[in-house]
Parts: structure tokens; C-alpha cells; sequence
């Protein structure tokens, strides 16, 4: 389908080759003081998105991945924040905006599609009113030239009898509509970058591939930057031609789709990987969750924020904290860890897991009937109880 | 597509909890009603998982809590271990509630906030006066170390000190103590992350293995349904669509819905290819006025004139797998008639 809707702010193409990116983010922190101290949910994040790019922000609850696309968008409380670092927007600095300025470029320039359909929406205002109140702020659409450009949007966004809906109230449509409601009120004014966070969570999954569809069709479309931000692998799969991979408020693996998949580096990609169930396995495989939980980000463990639930940790692990670093092997692929899959060190972990496992499943196969633990399995390093097996 | 009938149910004696043509029907004001489950049958043999699935309005929750009586069906039968819950009243319903218990979606709002861990815990102990106090004490911090959760610090603390995984693992642990046979699991992960989820899918198994628990399990991912399930039952708009071994339904869907919703489940492999060739269109249909016919044939691609016509009824594909469906995806054979009413 290709409705291209008459939305006469609509800004021409750009990205003309030597024509500044259209966001970068240097050494972006947040913290917020809370009454145990200070926490740290974003330490020290750059990043940058060309236009017509989707970058994938995966991580779990608590790795700070809304936090960040609300510090680069300006969305947070000033009260009891704290931030520093560069937003660059267009080559333009925005992270020391007020709210007037910074309210020129919300929805105008950059919108945000929240998680949550059912409280994104005003549930007093009818939907036509909440997707012309921007067009009208910002593109000083006359009444009847913004409700025709909103009902084109839900149109766009597939909203059967779009007329008709455009006087509903958000009640009396279903979460999915709602959710398409939401992304044509983050699209009337053709911003340049669209913030997706969480944007089908709260959805199934047939409802879910609807708006992943839509998203990808109307960025294409738009020629939008897209930040999409999920927990879930699966959807920035086949979505995103980056992602970056956050862990206690830093990216510790930053790679193109295809390169990430192939050559995980990162232990945590790994892990988060292996933990969601696949349809190729038979039912009742065993799945292989990550041993405790994320950090304390108030009071972070020393060295590496994973190292306690890593499988392959080091003693290296609990002392220095790794950087964010380029592989030697392909420069465009980043990740934080000094034991990389694939490096002797995690090779040798991940044998005597292997082994481990095969102890624990099936005794019989393993013939050696005394010292059957060897010595790599008395080893000191301590192995958590669920274990990543090999990918 | 979207059917009635019964020519999937198993013999009474292997099975440990039978619904039968089950209907809950909901008044929607002016003579109007919702016709959330209608006519649908499926059993459950002892120790077996039964994955429901469907998306969000197809019924499956409402099947779980008609299985528990809470609101009681409109028609239909509920028999577990040879008793038919539906015919049963006050204090004889009341006493089969400890052989059924429920974790919902929701883990922190479905936890008492102003309660300590023990308090939840050892209610439903207290409830059916079982045991000394002492008992009572030893039994929570049994069944509280068997969730992974240290009994010792946790006992004395209140829900919102527990992330969302912890606290379901506290509702895991409320529904064991009573050793019920069966657990109805109202999307029980779909509220966590995850690396949480496969924690709390592991847990389940363990505590199936562990209390010999037989368990109805509802959720939209098919992917986490297929992990936890030995049977799937696909249901769309208030009917079953197809019931089978998650391996061979999942290999070979003989419903155009199964197989829409196996195409929608983001894959996490960049070369998967999208099939967004079988992605389903709109929404669905309202339930105070359902298509007549095969309820899926509005969304369906295979619609023909029939479907508006007969409602499909369940018929044999291979194994224990069973399709209602006009134009089945598999081979069917001609329905086995010796179950049918």
C-alpha cells in the first residue's frame, strides 16, 4: 500500500553526502537522585542515526534504554535529574533547551510512540482533536485543512472509516487501533525522527506484526530515523538495520543487524538470545534463563556491570569495567567485554557447561565411573546455576 | 474454522479435567449478550500441560475462569476427577477449591500490597485450617525455597520490594501450598521480561515435576505455549480452532488461523524472511454479533460461501490433532463418530 498522505509540512529528502547526521548522541549520563542516592540509568551512551535508519535498542527492564530515548527527546523531569553529554540534532546542540524551545521540536521534529496505547491517549479528548492539536501548534493548519490532514493520517495508519473515527473517544477502540491512533498522532507533522518505545509490548502478536508493518511502511515512506526501542530480539530482527544492546545504562554491543546475529561477542547478547523459547524447539526444552538479576544501579558492582551473572566471567571481570571497543576484525561492530564468544577463554567455559549438562541430564552416557567431575569442574570460577548452552 | 464439536475429547477415564460444549455468555445491556466462549470442548489427562491460545477477546481467559466456576458458566460441563463442578453448590464447590488453584497475569497487582510474603503465602492454609501454625510456618518456607525465593529474608517484606519476576514467583508459590491437581496459568509471563520469562517457564516445569501438577496454560506467545505445553488448543472468537501436540501442530497448522498466527511471531534471526503473506487483516469481530458460520471467516483468505453457512465441526488429522475447518490446510479424515454427541 502506498497512501502517500498530502501533509504539506512534509520536509524533502535529505542526506545529501557531507549534510550533518541527523542525530548524534556523545557520552549522553542521566542520573536521578533518589532517596538511596544517586542512580545511574544512562552512563556514558553515544550513538548517531542517519536518516531513513532504524537503530534497535534492546535491553531488559532496568538497562536504561527508555531512559536514554527520553534524555535525547528532553522528556524528563528536570527536578531530580541530572544529565550531561551532547545531543546533536541536524548539527544542532539540544540537550541544554528549555521546554518553549524544546516544545519547536517535539512532534514538529522528533515524536514519540509510547508503550502503552491505553494511557498514551487523553481518554476526555475525542482522537480527531488529539491528532490536530499539533498540526495546529505547529503547522498553523487552519480547523478544516488539519482535520482533512487527520483523516488522511488515519487513513495511512489504516483505521477503517477514518471519518467516522475521527470523532471517537479512545475508549471505544480496541489497543490496536489505539496504538495506530498514537502513531498518527506522532506522525501529523512529518517529524524526522520517530522514537518507538516499546511500540507493541502491550499487544498481541498478530496485532503486533500489523503496527511493526505499518511502522516499517511509514518510515520508509517518511524517510524517518527510527529509534526502536523493545526487550525483545525478535522484533528488531527483522526491523532494524543496527542495533545496540544495553546493559545497566551502557550499549555493551553495538553491531548491523545481520553482523550481530552471526558473531555475537558479547556474552549478554548471548544470553538474552538463548533465553527466549524458539518455535524449532520441541516443546518442553529446557530454556536457558540468565541466573540472577540485573544490577543495582545505584550501588553497580565493581568491573563489569554483567560480571555476576556472566557464565564466563574471569577474574579480570570483577576488577576494570571493559569500554565500549571496534572489533578488530570488523570495525563497525562494537562490544564491551574482555572475553568475547569465541575467545579461548569463554571456548573453555563453555565445554565444561557442555559437560556439566550432561551430567546433570543424562549420567548414563558419561562412562567414567570415578573422578567424574574433572578438574576444569572444580575449577574456581563459579558457574550460576542456569547456564547459556552453546548457540 | 473456528468450530464446535466434540470428536477431539479422549476417553472420560484418561482424563483428569473434561469441559464439555462449555458456553460463557456476558449481558451487554438491551436484551443484548456477549457470546464469549461458545460451545467449547477440550480435556486435560493427569499431568499433562494444555497451552490456550489466541489473541487478546478469543476466550481464553474466560475459558480458564469458567473452569474455576468464577463466573459460572452459562451451559456446559466442568468435570474434574469424575465430578461436574457446574452441578456442584456452596460448600461442596467450596471444597473443591484447593484442587484448582489460578496465577494471573499480573504478578504485583495479583499480591495483597499491604501483606508481608507469609501472611500471602500461608492464606490459603489458614483458610482450610490445615495444619499447626508451626506446620503452617515450615510448609510456606518449604514451598517459598522451592520458587527460589530465601524464606528467611523474604517472609517479613511486602510485594513492591520484589521486581515482577520475584513476585511471581510468590504466586507460584500461594498456588502450590495447597497441593491442587490442577493450575490454571492466566498468561502468567506475559508481564516479564525475557530473561525473567524463561526463569519463571523453568520454574513452572520444576514445580509440575515436583508437586505433580496438572496445568492449563494461557498466553498469545506461541512460542512460549509450545515450550510449556503437550497439548496447544488454538482458540479464535469464543470457539476452538484446533487442538494437537505442539510439535506436529506447530510443523504442520491445518487452520488458516494457526497458521496466522505463527506467521506473525517475530522471528530473532535477521534472514528469516517476514511472512507477511499470511499476516492477518483487522481486527476482531465483535463478539455481541459474531459472524455467523465459521466465526474466522471474515479475516480468513480460504473464505468461501459455505463458511458463512455451517459451522465447521471438529475433524481428525493425524494423530491427536484436530482441525475445525471447512478447508483444512492438512488432510483430514472422517471424524471418528464414537465421542460425538
Amino acid at each position: 500500500m502506498s497512501v502517500q498522505t498530502p501533509i504539506s509540512g512534509l520536509p524533502t529528502p535529505s542526506g545529501t553526502p557531507g549534510a550533518p547526521k541527523l542525530l548524534e548522541v556523545r557520552d549522553i549520563v542521566t542520573r536521578f537522585t533518589t532517596d538511596r542516592g544517586s542512580l545511574t540509568a544512562v552512563n556514558g551512551v553515544s550513538l548517531s542515526l542517519e536518516r531513513g535508519r532504524t537503530l534497535g535498542v534492546v535491553g531488559e527492564s532496568g538497562s536504561g534504554k527508555s531512559v536514554l530515548s527520553r534524555s535525547i527527546m528532553g522528556l524528563l523531569p528536570r527536578s531530580n535529574t541530572e544529565r550531561s553529554g551532547q545531543v546533536i540534532f541536524e548539527g544542532k546542540e539540544i540537550s541544554g533547551l528549555n521546554d518553549t524551545e524544546y516544545r519547536e521540536l517535539w512532534g514538529d521534529e522528533m515524536a514519540m510512540i509510547f508503550q502503552d496505547p491505553m494511557t498514551a491517549l487523553n481518554p476526555v479528548m475525542k482522537i480527531g482533536l488529539q491528532i490536530t492539536e499539533s498540526l495546529r501548534f505547529h503547522l498553523n493548519m487552519s480547523k478544516s485543512d488539519a482535520k482533512d490532514t487527520a483523516v488522511a493520517l488515519l487513513k495511512a495508519v489504516k483505521i477503517p472509516e477514518p471519518e467516522k473515527r475521527f470523532s471517537s473517544y479512545p475508549h471505544e477502540m480496541s489497543g490496536g487501533m489505539r496504538q495506530r491512533v498514537v502513531i498518527a498522532v506522532a506522525l501529523a507533522c512529518g517529524p524526522k525522527l520517530l522514537f518507538a518505545d516499546e511500540p507493541t509490548t502491550a499487544l498481541d502478536v498478530t496485532v503486533q506484526a500489523q503496527i511493526l508493518d505499518l511502522l516499517a511502511e511509514q518510515q520508509r515512506e517518511r524517510y524517518m530515523g527510527m529509534i526502536l526501542v523493545t526487550h525483545d530480539l525478535g522484533v528488531v530482527a527483522g526491523r532494524a538495520d543496527e542495533i545496540a544492546v544495553m546493559y545497566a545504562g551502557q550499549i555493551v554491543e553495538q553491531a548491523p543487524t545481520a553482523l550481530l546475529f552471526s558473531e555475537m561477542k558479547m556474552p549478554y547478547t548471548e544470553a538474552l538470545m538463548s533465553a527466549i523459547p524458539k518455535l524449532t524447539d520441541a516443546s518442553h526444552t529446557r530454556l536457558a534463563a540468565i541466573g540472577g538479576r540485573p544490577p543495582d544501579l545505584v550501588n553497580p558492582p565493581k568491573g563489569c556491570a554483567f560480571s555476576p551473572r556472566c557464565p564466563y566471567v574471569q577474574p579480570r571481570c570483577h576488577e576494570e569495567s571493559p569500554t565500549l571497543t571496534p572489533s578488530p576484525t570488523a570495525p563497525e561492530h562494537l562490544f564491551a567485554c574482555f572475553y568475547p564468544i569465541g575467545s579461548p577463554e569463554t571456548e573453555e567455559v563453555r565445554l565444561r557447561i557442555a559437560a556439566q549438562r550432561l551430567m546433570a541430564t543424562a549420567p548414563e552416557f558419561v562412562a567414567a565411573p570415578a573422578n567424574t567431575p574433572t578438574p576444569a569442574q572444580q575449577s574456581p570460577v563459579p558457574a550460576p546455576p542456569e547456564q547459556t548452552e552453546g548457540m | 474454522m473456528a468450530g464446535s464439536g466434540t470428536a477431539h475429547l479422549r476417553q472420560p477415564s484418561e482424563t483428569l479435567l473434561r469441559i464439555q460444549n462449555l458456553v460463557v455468555d456476558f449481558p451487554a445491556g438491551r436484551g443484548k449478550k456477549v457470546s464469549a466462549v461458545s460451545n467449547v470442548s477440550f480435556d486435560i489427562a493427569s499431568g499433562e500441560t494444555l497451552g490456550l491460545v489466541g489473541e487478546s477477546g478469543c476466550g481464553k481467559s474466560t475459558t480458564g475462569k469458567a473452569i474455576m466456576q468464577l463466573p459460572r458458566p452459562t451451559r456446559g460441563e466442568v468435570t474434574l476427577d469424575g465430578t461436574d463442578l457446574c452441578s456442584l453448590r456452596g460448600e461442596q464447590l467450596r471444597n473443591t477449591r484447593p484442587r484448582l488453584q489460578m496465577i494471573f497475569q499480573d504478578p504485583i497487582s495479583s499480591l495483597n500490597p499491604r501483606r508481608t510474603v507469609m501472611q500471602i503465602v500461608e492464606e490459603p492454609l489458614n483458610i482450610w485450617n490445615i495444619g499447626t501454625p508451626e506446620e503452617r510456618r515450615l510448609k510456606v518456607e518449604e514451598v517459598l525455597s522451592a520458587v527460589g525465593i530465601d524464606p528467611e529474608a523474604a517472609a517479613e517484606r511486602k510485594p513492591h520490594e520484589f521486581s515482577g519476576g520475584q513476585c511471581q514467583r510468590i504466586s507460584i508459590a500461594r498456588a502450590v501450598i495447597t497441593e491442587p491437581s490442577v493450575i490454571i496459568c492466566d498468561e502468567p509471563v506475559s508481564a516479564l521480561d525475557v530473561s525473567v520469562q524463561a526463569q519463571i517457564l523453568n520454574l513452572l516445569e520444576d514445580m509440575k515435576a515436583r508437586y505433580g501438577l496438572t496445568l492449563v496454560f494461557i498466553a498469545h506467545d506461541l512460542a512460549v505455549v509450545k515450550n510449556v505445553s503437550d497439548r496447544v488448543a488454538v482458540m479464535y472468537l469464543g470457539k476452538m480452532c484446533e487442538i494437537g501436540n505442539p510439535d506436529a501442530l506447530y510443523a504442520a497448522p491445518a487452520h488458516p488461523y494457526t497458521r496466522a498466527l505463527l506467521a506473525a511471531i517475530p522471528l530473532p534471526d535477521p534472514n528469516a524472511s517476514l511472512d507477511t503473506e499470511h499476516h492477518l487483516e483487522g481486527d476482531l469481530p465483535s463478539p455481541i454479533s459474531p459472524p455467523s458460520g465459521c466465526r474466522f471467516r471474515t479475516r480468513c483468505p480460504l473464505a468461501q460461501d459455505i463458511c458463512a453457512q455451517v459451522e465447521p465441526q471438529m475433524q481428525h488429522v493425524t494423530g491427536d490433532q484436530y482441525v475445525a475447518c471447512h478447508f483444512p490446510l492438512q488432510a483430514v479424515s472422517e471424524v471418528p463418530v464414537a465421542l460425538t454427541q
